[in-house]
């Protein structure tokens, strides 16, 4: 399923609409690509911009402050800012550090990460190449990243540098794997690799979302966005670039506009992470009440289509940050556990499950609809009881209050004497775990 | 070096200048790979001579000074410096001003403990807590500005009693304050506690067992976590603590942590910090009326003799040993410090351990460079 | 207080002396000889079990050509707490090393030996604790002498009498 505005096709439009010698309609087309690369390659910069003021605005309000105010209307042009500071800084390289690696390791990153940005579907037509290996595409060009981590961690002559590299290569190397399984896993629903089939096999409505197609999707997902989140170096999974252990991990050495290759790189990851969960889980850009072939038929539809995927990606973008700014992050041993011992034996009994219920129950049926309908009365149980727990949490205690007032409202402090030491439910009882 | 396999052993400097070591501290750390084969501390960034300049200035003079050893527990030092020439001078302190100094000492307890359990939950790479605890450290920095004028480093105790009264309205604050702590401790609690990524990280982690602790002279809430249960308010109590009651958290029991093990110096800093709240209200019902400075000599000359006189400070037992020759210097002071005694373990525990463990491990035990160094 | 008098009387006789009509703690003085003797005893009789050593330090007192050096005990088991000394000699400032006995002993011991220049025998590492290794001196000496400058950094600013 192929719409008609592919580059190939514009390309074949515009040699014939002024009907190009051969040598011109190379250009033409050279000329085609280079601009959707542009036009991919700045919104990527603008998407991954914006996240790090995102980032600062969730990190303060989680944590009980302002985030940045003062550039622009709450701060929303701070990372224009920023980004102007980081390419006026000076470049240095370390002398002793490996030159041509050094200056090489930004760039694999940040081509690794934009690269896979081509094949995401922003709606049924703004695509840059929907290509019919989409999904392995995306799997096989992000792991670029690592070789530019890696690469930076040696040529660093540091060496935390060279750990945090060396974590950062194991890490993702192994978390490919779960992730892997699960869009393998989507992949074996939906019948084929390209993006764009992934999303029209499923609908708007979120009970035809895969994500509730069966519980085993459902636990897929999670498994993809831990793993994504891994891949991603954040937190729970960001030892390799821990701040307050290892300096700055692998980009210690770096500074000015090399840094900001690895940082926005970092960013549009989370993105470009985001962005594929929303396309294989979410429904991606499918709008609620219209048939996947009817997209192409007005203006306004294939807008709404990309607000929704717009709005679904961020949504997954916020989940990420938000669990940045919560969570405590896992040591390397504990890191490489949770993922050879729980999310792939995990993935791949998902994996299973899914097969056999794809064999067993035919789609569309009645049961098949129950199993969606039943699913996605679970996520949003989940939804709704984390909520709770979360306004609880933030109500209970609110922000400083003015100890002035608080005397004003005439509270009286209560005299009790007899606070027992509580017990919070004892974690592994018995006591020693086995050390190392 | 190189061993038989050809693995060789890396020697990182977790230098001055780290995010995450608590002071100006110096960690050589020979790892293979990330397990480490031991983590030799070298300190002295922080050393200013306060012993030498004790002997330079007036046993009032001095009281600034005693602040800036431990400036997280300023109080503490300042009390046990004035503990000991009062017990020098042979001079009584008035009760309302060792109330007073009671106070002061929970409030300055409560707000180093959130600055310890913030680093180590800072240092595991949860930021958060770290911000919800210094908000309410700020209050406690607003009622100390109103008590004596400064926020860190407070100048409070005197020879003799402390050098201001309760403003109008103090107690009153305080008392608000403590009453809104309980549901900070919950919020704390309910955020981070019980997280099981930090749970994962410190439980069974560089684990110091009770006889090392003893030998090792380690104090305080190290030493109360590593299963020895003794706490200097309680067993040799001063000032006003005889007639407050309160409970001292002992680590390992209850089935939470390893006796000895970070965990466990998490849960009995946490549990520590409500016990503080619970004394500071019986302390604001217990406040008699009176005068906050006993009757002192013009000049303050102690007789010719020595004290030993030691507080149970945030980090542990903060003594101080006076020499005096009865001139109006001292003749010696010498400070005992729990970090000292916390750091000089660190190289007994690390072998076996990682580096991420390395971190956890100096977080949880509360070492601070200018107390070790002075 | 008693019974660490007789405790220890019985183990060390007329050498240790008694110290108890000053203000403040009483204190005991051993011979640097029995130094390492004293302090096993007072860990291991049964009696003492002084199992924390709570402070260890030097006192430089020229005017009697000696350099004390302290320990603080205390007995978690008995509750009691009990000062000992003993003084060396300012020349030649040796004293035994109380690592066997309390292993809290190696950092304070490294300290003295930085600050006093009491040098321990049977110290497993005794080198500068809080100062620069190529410091030169014993800064708690009371007659000790600021060098005018470290490493080229000079100790004095420019215009400030010195106290």
């Amino acid at each position: 399923m192929r719409p008609d505005n592919d580059i190939r096709a514009l390309v074949g439009y515009i040699v014939e609409t002024w009907e190009l010698s051969p040598f011109w309609a190379d250009v033409a087309a050279a000329v085609v690509i280079l601009a959707v690369a542009a036009v991919v390659f700045l919104a990527v910069m603008t998407f991954a911009g914006v996240l790090t003021w995102a980032e600062r605005r969730v990190a303060g309000r989680t944590q009980s402050r302002v985030g940045p105010n003062r550039v622009g209307p709450i701060g929303f042009l701070q990372w224009v800012v920023d980004g102007v500071k980081l390419v006026l800084k000076e470049d240095f390289v370390p002398d002793a550090a490996d030159g041509p690696l050094f200056r090489l390791a930004p760039y694999l990153v940040i081509l690794g990460v934009f690269s896979a940005m081509a094949t995401v579907p922003f709606s049924q037509v703004l695509i840059a190449a929907d290509l019919d290996v989409g999904a392995l595409f995306i799997m096989a060009i992000t792991s670029l990243v690592v070789v530019g981590v890696l690469m930076s961690g040696w040529a660093s002559n540091n060496k935390w540098a060279l750990l945090g590299g060396v974590r950062s290569a194991a890490q993702i190397v192994s978390y490919e794997v779960p992730a892997a399984l699960s869009v393998m896993t989507i992949v074996l629903l939906a019948g084929s690799l390209s993006m764009q089939t992934i999303i029209g096999q499923q609908g708007g409505w979120p009970w035809e979302w895969y994500i509730f197609h069966s519980p085993f999707t459902f636990v897929l997902f999670f498994v993809f966005l831990a793993s994504s989140i891994a891949e991603g170096n954040r937190i729970p999974f960001d030892l390799p670039e821990a701040e307050s252990e290892l300096v700055a991990g692998y980009n210690t050495e770096y500074s000015g506009m090399r840094w900001a290759g690895f940082f926005l790189g970092e960013f549009a990851n989370v993105y470009v992470m985001s962005a594929i969960a929303t396309t294989l889980f979410f429904g991606g850009w499918q709008v609620p009440g219209v048939a996947a072939e009817e997209h192409g038929d007005s203006l306004l539809i294939q807008g709404l289509g990309l607000v929704i995927f717009l709005g679904k990606a961020w949504v997954g973008c916020f989940v990420v940050l938000w669990a940045r700014w919560t969570l405590p992050r896992l040591r390397v041993d504990q890191l490489m556990g949770v993922c050879y011992r729980y999310f792939i034996p995990i993935a791949f009994a998902c994996m299973l499950g899914v097969a056999l219920y794809a064999l067993v129950v035919p789609a569309g049926s009645l049961p098949d609809v129950a199993v969606h309908l039943v699913t996605m009365a679970m996520g949003a149980a989940a939804v709704v009881v984390l909520f709770r727990r979360v306004g609880h949490h933030a109500r209970s205690v609110g922000d400083r209050i003015s100890l002035a007032e608080v005397l004003q409202r005439g509270q009286r402090f209560e005299f009790d004497p007899s606070v027992q030491l509580r017990r919070y439910g004892a974690h592994r009882r018995g006591g020693a775990r086995e050390s190392r | 070096m190189t061993d038989a396999v050809g693995r060789e052993e890396i020697v990182l400097n977790m230098g001055p200048h780290h995010p995450s070591t608590h002071g100006v501290l110096r960690f050589v750390v020979y790892t293979d790979g990330e397990i480490m084969r031991k983590a030799v501390p070298e300190v002295g960034y922080l050393h200013r001579g306060i012993e030498k300049l004790a002997e330079q200035t007036t046993y009032t003079s001095f009281i600034p000074y005693a602040d800036r050893i431990n400036y997280l527990e300023a109080v503490f030092a300042s009390q046990a410096w004035a503990m000991a020439v009062e017990r020098l001078l042979g001079v009584e302190v008035p009760k309302r001003a060792e109330v007073l100094r009671v106070i002061a000492a929970e409030l300055n307890r409560i707000a180093n403990h959130c600055i310890a359990l913030g680093c180590v939950a800072m240092d595991l790479g949860a930021y958060t807590p770290f911000i919800y605890l210094l908000r309410e450290r700020e209050t406690i920095n607003d009622l100390f500005e109103e008590l004596c004028g400064a926020r860190l480093t407070f100048n409070y105790a005197r020879v003799g009693g402390v050098s201001h009264d309760a403003p109008d309205g103090w107690l009153d604050k305080v008392g608000a304050f403590v009453a809104r702590f309980d549901k900070v401790m919950a919020e704390l609690h309910a955020l981070i506690s019980e997280n099981e990524i930090l749970v994962n990280r410190m439980l069974g982690v560089g684990v110091t067992c009770a006889a090392d602790a003893v030998a090792y002279g380690l104090v305080g809430p190290n030493l109360r976590a590593a299963g020895v249960d003794w706490d200097l308010r309680r067993d040799l109590p001063y000032s006003a603590y005889p007639g407050l009651d309160f409970a001292v958290p002992v680590g390992g029991r209850d089935g939470r942590g390893v006796a000895g093990d970070c965990y466990a110096r998490w849960v009995v800093r946490e549990e520590e910090m409500r016990q503080s709240a619970r004394l500071i209200r019986q302390a604001l019902a217990a406040l008699p009326d009176g005068p906050v400075m006993g009757e002192l000599p013009k000049k303050i000359k102690p007789p010719k003799g020595e004290v030993y006189a030691a507080v149970e400070g945030a980090r542990g037992e903060l003594g101080v040993y006076l020499v005096s020759d009865g001139s109006n210097t001292p003749y010696r002071a010498k400070w005992r410090s729990s970090s000292f005694s916390a750091m000089s373990m660190i190289e007994l525990i690390s072998p076996g351990l990682m580096i991420a463990d390395l971190v956890a491990v100096i977080a949880t035990l509360d070492t601070i460079a200018p107390e070790v160094d002075r | 207080m008693k019974e660490i008098r007789d405790a220890l009387a019985e183990r060390l006789g007329t050498e240790i002396e008694w110290h108890e009509d000053l203000a403040g703690d009483p204190f005991a003085v051993v011979p640097p000889g029995k130094w390492l003797e004293a302090c096993r005893a007072a860990r291991d009789d049964e009696r003492l079990s002084f199992d924390f050593l709570r402070n260890q330090t030097g006192t430089d007192v020229p005017a009697d050509e000696v350099i004390e050096v302290v320990v603080h005990l205390f007995s978690y088991k008995h509750r009691h707490a009990f000062v000992m000394k003993t003084r060396v000699s300012r020349t030649d400032p040796v004293a035994d090393s109380l690592v066997p006995v309390w292993p809290a002993a190696n950092w304070y011991e490294r300290e003295i030996y930085d600050l006093l220049g009491v040098r321990f025998t049977g110290h497993p590492d005794l080198r500068r604790l809080l100062l620069p290794e190529d410091w030169v001196g014993h800064p708690l000496r009371k007659d000790y002498a600021r060098p005018e400058s470290y490493q080229g950094i000079p100790t004095t600013r420019p215009g400030k009498e010195d106290r």
